[in-house]
């Protein structure tokens, strides 16, 4: 692509030259992403798939074997408690510690050294977030411990393997593990909320609640929302917290959509009716990103 | 009236000072205890009453990790696949970014679309048919199948992370290289990559860790033991019979290593990357 001078030739380099920059990512979103789609899509219709094919028609049979399964439901069920309370956990946390990572009543040091110790737990994948809390919640471990001596619970209390707290365990190791998307967000948000807003309230004499409710909530609502859909399409997806955790048990009680089609992938090796159940998430997901994409539009 | 309320701010400003220490407990002792822990002899983990220092300080767990080549193998497949897969993505990434940012072309705002709505594509529902590829092209259990699949996650963030901090530096430059005979291609690379480290270190960054911590596609699309991450290396220790907690520990602080080491270096860089999707 060495331009030669005259301005033609120069004016149809900025006709082609763009698609030519794009090639390579369109080959891997062509051959890596649109394929695949149309793969999974084509299985879930097969009498089976991938090992042992048999591509003959099948129908909506696989759909009907998943919908018709009622641990698809409880899976559907926990992923929505799962990802509805972290996503209110995460936005509540990281409101309450950007406010207060943002006061002027903390000295500059005190707020830099929080700041970067705050935004720890993100650091974490999500492998070494289930190996963290299975030290801290193991029946021997030391949450337990404290919670006895406070006399909060009378005995050892097993948190991943009774079918009474896995679920709120699981939940909880997540909400510790991602609060602080929320918190860098609103915390770049809060300065750029102007000054003047604060300093006319001061004037009509607002009191902070005032403040907070009706100035800066209301300022901080664009990036509330945004990230609050993105935090749910992403935790909707958690596998590896619940894997390591709970693998989905004690019986189908942490199962969600992702593990239960992770077994009838690789555990049952039913892969067309795990491509079924796939392609239902898939669909979930698309109809939350149109969501997502236009509210960033209408921004 | 002045002397309560110089009481009162004194006590909104204890509340707040306790609501951080809250805070902090909340967000450090859980990180705490993982990095103890590791200190510890296995014997020590569970004792009763929990010791917030470990009673014998002992390296014996990194010991282990360190001189057991399986593990070693584990560390050097995911610091491996991390730095081709990084390579790849930000090299295709650039080009597409500097497509987006310094062109208008038909198709632009469609594709934009498509590239924002890979962010969100379900790991899990690309999984199989990627099962499907990867064994009938024999590359099961292979670096490539890793490789392959991390650039269809990757690839979205760099791209809009570039295409952000093309947007930022001002078109005049490209021009003058035009004015001046050059085309596109050498305006790019003489005028656009010198000055974007900032931007390309920061996706940089980002993928790496995206790589790193990748865990579903590697428990998937490899199998034996010399092919195995460090998450799923950690995984393999915890499904072995006697738990071996403080070699866990130690695991888990080697696998964060990278990631708290560019953190603390370069925390500007990562951040950057890490609200990537959420300012666009």
């Amino acid at each position: 692509m060495t331009a030669r001078g005259p301005k033609a030739n120069y004016k149809l380099g900025r006709t082609v030259a763009p698609y030519l920059y794009l090639s390579p990512s369109l080959l891997v979103v062509g051959l890596l992403m649109l394929l695949p789609m149309g793969m999974v899509i084509t299985y879930s219709f097969q009498e089976s798939a991938v090992l042992r094919p048999d591509t003959s028609f099948a129908g909506f049979k696989h759909y009907a074997a998943v919908f018709g399964d009622e641990v698809f439901w409880a899976s559907l069920w926990h992923t929505l408690y799962f990802t509805i309370a972290s996503v209110v956990a995460h936005m509540t946390i990281g409101l309450a510690f950007a406010l207060m990572l943002n006061s002027n009543r903390i000295s500059p040091m005190l707020r830099s050294v929080l700041r970067v110790l705050y935004i720890l737990p993100w650091l974490f994948t999500q492998v070494i977030i289930a190996v963290i809390w299975r030290l801290l919640l193991d029946p021997n471990g030391v949450v337990n411990s404290i919670l006895i001596d406070l006399g909060i619970i009378g005995s050892k209390v097993e948190w991943f393997s009774s079918v009474e707290t896995a679920l709120h365990a699981v939940t909880f190791a997540n909400i510790w593990a991602g609060y602080p998307l929320f918190m860098v967000s609103l915390l770049a948000g809060l300065q750029g909320i102007p000054k003047d807003l604060y300093e006319a309230a001061d004037i009509d004499g607002a009191t902070g609640p005032q403040k907070l409710f009706f100035i800066t909530i209301p300022q901080l609502m664009p990036i509330i929302v945004s990230i609050s859909l993105l935090d749910f399409i992403w935790t909707m997806q958690v596998f590896p917290l619940i894997w390591l955790t709970t693998g989905g048990g004690p019986i189908y009680a942490t199962e969600v959509l992702s593990t239960y089609t992770y077994k009838l992938a690789f555990s049952q090796y039913n892969l067309a009716q795990a491509s079924a159940s796939a392609v239902t998430i898939l669909l979930i997901s698309v109809g939350l990103t149109l969501f997502y994409i236009r509210h960033q539009k209408a921004r | 009236m002045a002397r309560r309320n110089t009481r009162r701010e004194k006590l909104i400003t204890l509340a707040l000072h306790l609501g951080l220490a809250a805070g902090l407990f909340f967000a450090a002792f859980p990180i705490y205890w993982m990095l103890a822990s590791s200190f510890k002899t296995n014997g020590e983990i569970f004792a009763l009453p929990p010791t917030i220092l470990p009673r014998v300080f002992t390296l014996e767990a990194y010991a282990a990790i360190l001189t057991d080549p399986v593990k070693l193998r584990f560390f050097f497949n995911s610091y491996l696949v991390a730095a081709v897969v990084t390579i790849l993505t930000v090299v295709i990434a650039l080009l597409a970014a500097y497509g987006f940012s310094r062109f208008n072309f038909r198709g632009k705002a469609a594709l934009s679309t498509l590239i924002i709505s890979t962010q969100t594509l379900p790991p899990i529902t690309l999984l199989i048919p990627f099962f499907g590829l990867v064994v009938s092209y024999g590359l099961f259990d292979t670096y490539a199948a890793l490789v392959l699949t991390y650039l269809v996650f990757t690839l979205p963030y760099a791209i809009l992370l570039l295409t952000g901090y093309l947007n930022t530096l001002p078109r005049d430059l490209d021009e003058a290289v035009a004015v001046d005979g050059g085309s596109s291609w050498t305006a790019l690379w003489r005028v656009i990559v010198p000055i974007s480290v900032p931007g390309i270190v920061a996706t940089s960054v980002y993928t790496f860790l995206l790589c790193w911590n990748e865990f579903l596609f590697a428990l998937t699309l490899t199998k034996s033991t010399d092919m195995r991450t460090v998450p799923i290396g950690i995984q393999l220790l915890m499904g072995q019979h006697a738990f071996e907690w403080n070699q866990m520990m130690a695991m888990s602080v080697l696998g964060s290593l990278p990631l708290l080491v560019i953190y603390l270096i370069a925390q500007r860089y990562f951040l950057a990357g890490m609200a990537a999707g959420s300012v666009k």
